[in-house]
């Protein structure tokens, strides 16, 4: 498979492009973010996204979707990336909607995926708990109850789970923290008793919130997959996850890069261009590099994913990691490189960079992917 | 089964049934390369063997049309061949300058004699071939360079030095750059020209590197004749075949950081520094640092993957072979210090038989090397502003 996107999927680009540059540009989060907006993204403009079949981008055709795979859903994210669109796309398109037709059964996907797809149904993952990703050591508590299930204990970073309207939960069954067994994913009714969401309204002006379970039942139907076999599921919609917010990422960085450039051509000091300074033309050069190898490395482990899913794991170990190191580098050079004005907030380079620091931190950061990449290859 | 993946099938049989086992195991040392030429020795039987089937398939250059000895494949199929031989672990049967520099600027410079003469020795590893370039007053400006070619009827008459040739003390040809016209502006008064280092007043003197080896050459020009025939191009204009023969070059140097040792880093590394009861290195950060390395050592290898898979959609830009090269390299000057940490003080061991006559210290010392030859990693960083960014007065 060629290393390049096909011609269907440079049209989807381009219409995502034409969409949310037009409807979404980064003066709209900053609208939002200024206005304290209680949802923090426009449902309106989520209904639009529904329409045009990006909802339900990898929710199956007999479910209302379209049915496409990873690398278009990456297609998405980059455009998001560039504008730094706030959207429940990542939350409940990609990581939801891929837990849900990967793990389901056939009652829990046509309950579910029809409102995915249509923009009706908001879905947030509930998976960290402590201060890093860690999905492993995963320690919520769940004790059999009668027919079903008590889950106690506190998630912490769920996207967007401030709107959502399904929370999947992992949870531990058995074993013990660390462990891949013993890991069992939950569908839960975020109106469910003694649920608590407070919503965290981040750095980035993007949601998350703080959900705490106090002993709160569900019942046997709500297992996703299989009890104590939720670890190689959850790790598989993980990597599809990784590999999204990669894109965005490449995104991030691109914009960025392309906004840094343009300003190294049209700043005068010394009575020239500071872009003909070779002191910045070679950082410059540098950045371009890392992004250009990293939008690479993204696409690979896309590709990968839809093609060889089983296989994926290192391909979006390097793709996140790289991500992660090259949208931080192209961030920092941004702000650097617009001196004085980079550090205002009336300038967007600010939001790149606050939103890079989230995507970093999302699904395991740099290092998290560095060491599980050393893992895979046994060092 | 589509045509393709007929031909990989039919290619992964192929390479099986015809690439000895010892020509599968990772190279470990200069021998272990094959460069063709006059004076050319096997130091192996199965390198013969395997160097001799490729040749006849015109596999030692898969993608040349099959009437200058190759194997006339479309890209598709080279890639596939590249990967198969990969996979299997398969050496390059033949490694030469004709093959990833002079071959590539013929082919879309040459007259259809010059192809006709050259292109076939080249692929049969008939004509060992060394690249004329820098001298000692032209390294990354090199357009101004001085050897001087002067018109004598249909000859000309060359005069000066070149330095850092390699090889140039092994080689049958070279292709150079001379100065056919000395007042005009310095990049329109070269030409690109060919001829055979038997001639009259070629010499050369090896020189000693910090490895303690000497692969380049000074190499002396005096009054060597020359036809006027062996001019690649049109005469003044030699600076476009230059530039791009040297595009090719930094694709093949860039190349050098995507090639693995053989082992895998973290394996070696853990030979040396051991692992803690979890099977994790001892040294924490030396572990950090092979897996930041192989991530971006897999990144290099999705990168030339997507530069080659651009090129062929006509999205690729001419000058990223610069971006490559930079990068190419500065990573596998990383890949040689992480083994010089890795392996302490059984590293620093320049001559002893169990170091292989230090092979790897030398092999380190010799990656300094690669972010200044074909161009220093300053002057690609620099094209890459200019070319791709088009960034002011660069």
């Amino acid at each position: 498979m060629a290393l390049v996107l096909t011609e269907e999927q440079s049209m989807l680009r381009d219409s995502a492009r034409g969409l949310i540059s037009d409807k979404a540009p980064v003066s709209h989060l900053r609208q939002l973010r200024d206005a304290k907006d209680a949802t923090g993204f426009s449902r309106e403009l989520w209904k639009t996204f529904a329409e045009m079949g990006f909802s339900g981008l990898l929710v199956p055709e007999e479910f209302g979707g379209s049915d496409l795979g990873c690398v278009e859903a990456g297609v998405v994210m980059e455009e998001i990336g560039r504008n730094l669109m706030p959207s429940p796309f990542l939350s409940t398109s990609v990581l939801a909607a891929s837990a849900l037709s990967r793990g389901g059964s056939a009652a829990q996907k046509s309950e579910h995926l029809p409102g995915i797809a249509d923009g009706s149904l908001l879905a947030s993952l509930a998976i960290d708990e402590g201060t890093k990703h860690r999905p492993l050591m995963t320690r919520m508590q769940v004790v059999r109850s009668g027919n079903g299930f008590r889950l106690a204990g506190d998630k912490a970073f769920v996207i967007d789970g401030h709107t959502a309207g399904l929370l999947i939960v992992a949870a531990r069954t058995a074993g013990a923290a660390g462990e891949r067994d013993g890991l069992t994913l939950f569908l839960v009714d975020p109106k469910a008793k003694g649920i608590d969401v407070e919503r965290t309204a981040m750095v980035d002006s993007h949601n998350a919130a703080r959900i705490k379970f106090d002993n709160v039942e569900v019942n046997a139907d709500s297992v996703l997959g299989d009890v104590d076999q939720g670890g190689v599921l959850l790790e598989g919609v993980l990597n599809i996850g990784r590999g999204a917010v990669a894109s965005e990422m490449v995104g991030v960085a691109e914009e960025v890069f392309g906004r840094t450039v343009n300003y190294l051509r049209e700043r005068r000091q010394f009575g020239k261009a500071i872009g003909e300074f070779q002191a910045l033309q070679h950082r410059a050069a540098q950045l371009y590099i890392e992004i250009e190898i990293t939008r690479a490395t993204v696409l690979k482990a896309l590709q990968t994913l839809d093609a060889n899913f089983e296989h994926a794991a290192a391909a979006v170990a390097v793709a996140k990691a790289r991500a992660g190191s090259t949208a931080t580098l192209a961030v920092q050079e941004g702000v650097q490189m617009h001196g004085g004005m980079g550090m205002t907030d009336q300038f967007d380079i600010g939001f790149f960079m606050k939103r890079a620091r989230v995507c970093q931190e999302m699904f395991g950061d740099s290092n998290f992917h560095a060491d599980q990449l050393a893992r895979m290859k046994g060092y | 089964m589509s045509d393709l993946e007929q031909f990989r099938r039919e290619t992964r049989l192929w390479l099986e049934a015809n690439c000895p086992p010892e020509m599968r195991r990772p190279m470990t040392s200069e021998e272990d390369t094959f460069w063709g030429g006059r004076n050319t020795t096997f130091s192996s039987e199965p390198q013969r063997v395997w160097f001799e089937r490729m040749r006849d398939k015109g596999w030692t250059v898969p993608h040349w049309p099959k009437e200058f000895g190759g194997g006339g494949l479309d890209p598709e199929q080279t890639k596939i061949v590249r990967q198969e031989m990969a996979a299997l672990g398969a050496r390059q049967p033949l490694t030469s300058f004709g093959i990833s520099m002079l071959g590539p600027a013929l082919l879309k410079y040459g007259t259809d004699a010059q192809k006709k003469e050259h292109l076939p020795r080249i692929a049969a590893g008939l004509i060992r071939w060394c690249q004329g370039y820098s001298e000692p007053n032209a390294g990354s400006d090199l357009a101004s360079l001085q050897t001087r070619a002067e018109s004598d009827g249909d000859d000309f008459i060359i005069n000066g030095q070149k330095i850092w040739t390699s090889y140039a003390n092994y080689a049958d040809w070279i292709f150079c750059l001379v100065r056919t016209d000395p007042a005009a502006k310095k990049h329109d008064g070269i030409s690109f020209i060919l001829f055979d280092m038997a001639s009259n007043g070629v010499s050369t003197k090896p020189i000693l590197l910090i490895s303690g080896r000497s692969p380049f050459c000074e190499t002396f020009f005096d009054d060597v004749r020359v036809p006027k025939a062996n001019v690649v191009g049109t005469i003044n204009r030699g600076w476009d075949v230059a530039k791009y023969l040297l595009q090719h070059e930094r694709a093949m140097i860039s190349g050098m950081g995507e090639r693995g040792v053989g082992r895998p880093l973290g394996q070696i590394a853990a030979d040396s520094v051991g692992t803690d009861e979890h099977g994790r290195l001892e040294d924490p950060i030396l572990r950090g640092q092979i897996a930041a390395f192989e991530i971006d050592e897999a990144a290099l290898a999705c990168a030339a993957e997507r530069a080659v898979d651009l090129a062929k959609a006509g999205e690729g830009h001419p000058a990223f072979s610069s971006a490559m090269k930079y990068y190419g390299t500065e990573l596998n000057k990383r890949r040689y210090e992480i083994l010089m940490s890795a392996g302490g003080i059984d590293a620093l061991e320049w001559e002893s038989e169990r170091s292989k006559g230090g092979a790897r210290p030398r092999a380190w010392l010799r990656t300094k090397a690669n972010s200044i030859e074909g161009g220093t990693s300053e002057v690609m960083l620099g094209i890459v502003a200019k070319r791709i960014l088009d960034l002011p007065g660069a």
